[in-house]
């Protein structure tokens, strides 16, 4: 064997048999016990758009987070003020990121700015100013603090639509985030994209609230402190909404983060479907002291300021259990609990992208996406043993080998595999011989020179090696810039492109050289079938 | 096997007629980028925004038929497109919101076309800001790629060749994106890929061409610029017209067998790599002895 053409067999049979392993799991459908430890587990995953799926890109209002924690802020300063008989005349969040605050006194306006400041650090608080007779003044929360709660409302979004996920039962769910306010949620082979779209973008905000009978919803003034909401409900024999306005508390009594559990029971009298929750302790406190105050009156469960169903409270409840229950089907009853499970999104979101591919397409692009595949192989083999004889069956090695390689590498990093990827590995295919042609047609040059077979092949591969290279370079660079800018199926075929130009440099350099010396190492050889 | 024996032909000869062709196409090309940037193409919803849908009914289906039915559930601007086999329908609305068109598409058709049951084989809804985001980042992601193989061969090869290789590469752009704004078809996501593909690989031609170009013109001082350039593209003609034809007869098979997601994909590569073939021959090398030949009359007339 002539030198240094050990180890380049070593590393080729080496990498070929590291493809395998690679590609095992990929290969096999189950794998056999004794496949553990440091073995390969990673598989080449097939897109959304090969196995069917959704993906999914929702936009968190975080605008909406902030002024809810103003708005909670606010609340919580009417109730200090009250607590210290502070007396004011209004506390309001009056704009995204500002609480205004009217008092009667400047007294009292010095006590107030000393216990925000202590209070609220994190807020800016304008001097007093006058407005119509009284005292105001703004507090506004500072650039930073604002952004922190964006921020943790985008996170808050992420871990519960995770949790969400989690218990509606999706295999390898992909959740991330992206950019400021984004979340990317990719579902594969999901069978009812509608419901679980429906299930992730809900808030989810429960709230019991107080009915005002006093007040006529046909009323044409309500007070400040209350609300006009709906109560939604479907006939479910005709299928007709009808809609009835009921008059609540602004205020909410208990909310649903104070829950501990929901699960979906069935009536055994009228076998309807509930859903049962559980509160935790202080939840349970507050239902106790609100059921036992109010007695004969109605109270609201609202869901995202929809009335639910507003029952008559008949006894004071204790223990912390309580359920709702009416116009449920098994399906949505199951969804409201796992919604309630997972908690409120901290502030609603909009779905702003939306690509679901059905099954049976993505089946149909694998299948074409093989075939034609498969026949470009075959054209690029037929051309190349037809042109080049011999030389091209060798460059056909030297082809399947970067295919198995590259394989071998996509599985080895758990890429995923899209349509357009698939057409990247085509294109490879193509651009492996490439490589190989270029060689050729210098080593046809220099035999025509009348040099020997093994001194053509010399020359041949070193003064295409630069070519070459060049040309890998290139193509490299625009599959880095893919890579960095695409999104879902360029990713993928930016992933392939890239693997498969590295891949082809070591194939046809190092591959198909080896090859050749073993056959023209003595320099005896007297024609070549090129 | 040969394809093509010992060639003789003079292709910086013919440089005025190439130049004129190429010019035309480059300005086709422009005006179809002008139109792009305006909007005024046929864009993919995934630069629009919008909905697009593939139904497949269980029975034919006239396109009139389906496009009064979505008019009378108050959808007016709808492009609709049929693929031939399995009663397949491609609606596509632009610039619609997310969330809400697709059930009202649905919901039209399950009411006027009762007998004929759809299912939907796929649905894409992209929000308008996803859109502009996405325009913004492939225009930057097309310069940035050009510049990169710019810089690469400047450094590679002297700053003629720099100009000749990039002048090529972005006729070659312009050429795809001129026969897809002449043919109406659509411009989204994938063609943006071929267009980026092509670029990274018409330049193995090219570079193919000026690495003999090189080569000859450190061995043979004397002879005139003409001789050598084109002695040296007839030289690797053969290899020049192989190279593309194996990568031709791959995308080929994407473009007959590939399925409808990757045929306009397929289309623009195949575009592309002949164009790239006949660019390294008729643009690059003649623009780069355009410029030596400039080179040389401003130092003798210097001197």
């Amino acid at each position: 064997m002539p030198k240094g053409t050990g180890w380049r067999i070593s590393l080729i049979c080496a990498f070929a048999v590291l493809s395998f392993l690679y590609l095992t799991p990929t290969l096999v459908a189950k794998l056999p016990a004794w496949w553990n430890g440091l073995l390969p587990k990673d598989k080449i995953h097939l897109g959304l758009d090969l196995q069917g799926g959704t993906h999914l890109v929702m936009e968190v209002d975080t605008l909406k987070a902030l002024e809810g924690t103003l708005e909670l802020v606010a609340t919580d300063l009417e109730d200090t003020l009250n607590n210290k008989n502070l007396r004011f005349k209004r506390i309001s969040r009056t704009a995204a990121d500002k609480v205004s605050l009217v008092l009667y006194e400047k007294g009292t306006a010095d006590a107030v700015q000393k216990l925000i400041k202590d209070k609220y650090p994190g807020y800016e608080l304008s001097p007093t100013f006058d407005e119509g007779g009284f005292v105001a003044l703004t507090m506004r929360i500072n650039e930073k603090d604002a952004q922190d709660r964006k921020d943790k409302a985008v996170q808050q979004a992420l871990e519960t639509i995770r949790n969400r996920i989690d218990q509606f039962g999706v295999s390898e769910p992909t959740i991330q985030r992206e950019g400021i306010n984004h979340i990317v949620v990719q579902l594969p082979g999901i069978k009812d994209p509608q419901r679980a779209i429906e299930l992730i973008g809900r808030t989810a905000r429960l709230e019991f609230k107080m009915v005002r009978e006093d007040i006529s919803p046909s009323s044409a003034t309500i007070p400040e402190d209350a609300e006009l909401l709906k109560e939604k409900s479907v006939d479910p024999t005709t299928g007709a909404v009808s809609e009835i306005p009921i008059v609540v508390m602004k205020k909410s009594m208990i909310t649903g983060d104070l829950l501990t559990d929901a699960q979906v029971r069935i009536d055994s009298q009228f076998n309807q479907p509930y859903v049962a929750i559980e509160f935790n302790s202080l939840g349970a406190k507050l239902f106790d002291q609100v059921t036992a105050a109010n007695v004969g009156k109605r109270f609201a469960i609202v869901l995202d300021s929809n009335i639910h169903s507003a029952p008559v409270i008949r006894e004071r409840i204790s223990g912390g259990s309580a359920q709702i229950s009416g116009n449920f089907t098994e399906k949505t009853a199951a969804d409201l609990a796992i919604v309630l499970r997972a908690g409120a999104l901290p502030a609603p979101v909009k779905i702003i992208q939306n690509v679901t591919v059905g099954p049976s397409l993505g089946q149909d692009s694998i299948n074409k996406g093989l075939f034609s595949g498969m026949v470009g192989i075959l054209l690029v083999v037929v051309f190349m043993a037809i042109y080049y004889k011999l030389c091209g069956m060798v460059a056909n090695l030297g082809m399947i080998l970067n295919v198995i390689y590259l394989m071998g590498a996509l599985a080895a990093l758990g890429a995923t595999l899209t349509l357009p990827g698939i057409a990247a590995i085509v294109l490879l295919i193509g651009m492996s011989v490439d490589s190989n042609v270029i060689i050729f047609e210098r080593i046809r040059e220099e035999l025509k020179l009348g040099k020997s077979p093994k001194a053509a092949l010399d020359a041949g591969y070193d003064k295409a090696f630069l070519t070459i290279m060049d040309s890998h370079i290139t193509t490299l660079i625009t599959a880095a810039v893919l890579f960095q800018f695409g999104t879902g199926p360029v990713k993928g075929f930016a992933v392939s492109l890239s693997l498969g130009v590295i891949i082809n440099l070591f194939t046809s350099l190092i591959g198909t050289k080896v090859t050749f010396d073993l056959f023209l190492h003595k320099g005896t050889a007297k024609k070549m079938s090129i | 096997m040969e394809l093509l024996g010992k060639t003789n032909i003079d292709f910086i000869g013919k440089r005025t007629i190439s130049f004129i062709i190429s010019a035309i196409i480059s300005i086709v090309g422009i005006i179809g980028i002008v139109q792009i940037g305006r909007g005024a193409a046929n864009m993919g919803i995934d630069f629009s925004g919008g909905t697009s849908m593939q139904l497949k009914f269980a029975k034919p289906l006239a396109i009139a038929d389906a496009r009064t039915t979505l008019h009378k559930s108050g959808i007016d601007k709808v492009d609709l497109q049929e693929i031939k086999d399995g009663n397949k329908l491609l609606v596509k609305i632009a610039g619609a919101a997310v969330g809400k068109q697709s059930d009202i598409v649905q919901a039209a058709f399950k009411k006027e076309f009762a007998d004929n049951a759809f299912t939907v084989e796929s649905s894409t809804e992209i929000g308008p800001s996803i859109g502009d985001k996405l325009r913004k980042d492939t225009l930057i992601a097309v310069a940035l790629s050009l510049l990169g193989i710019i810089l690469y061969i400047a450094w590679r090869f002297d700053f003629k060749f720099g100009i000749g290789a990039t002048v090529a590469t972005l006729h070659d752009v312009l050429a795809i994106i001129a026969v897809f704004f002449v043919m109406g078809k659509e411009v989204n996501l994938l063609l943006i890929t071929a267009v980026l593909t092509v670029a990274g690989y018409s330049l193995t031609d090219t570079v193919v061409v000026f690495d003999r170009i090189r080569e000859n013109l450190h061995k043979n001082m004397k002879s005139a610029m003409n001789t050598i350039f084109n002695n040296s593209i007839n030289e690797v003609l053969s290899r020049t017209i192989i190279t593309s034809l194996t990568t031709f007869l791959a995308s080929a098979a994407l473009f007959f067998l590939g399925g409808e997601v990757i045929h306009d994909f397929s289309f623009a590569l195949m575009i592309g790599i002949a164009v790239g073939t006949y660019s390294s021959v008729f643009v690059a090398s003649p623009i780069v002895v355009l410029l030596e030949e400039r080179a040389a009359a401003k130092q003798t007339g210097a001197a």
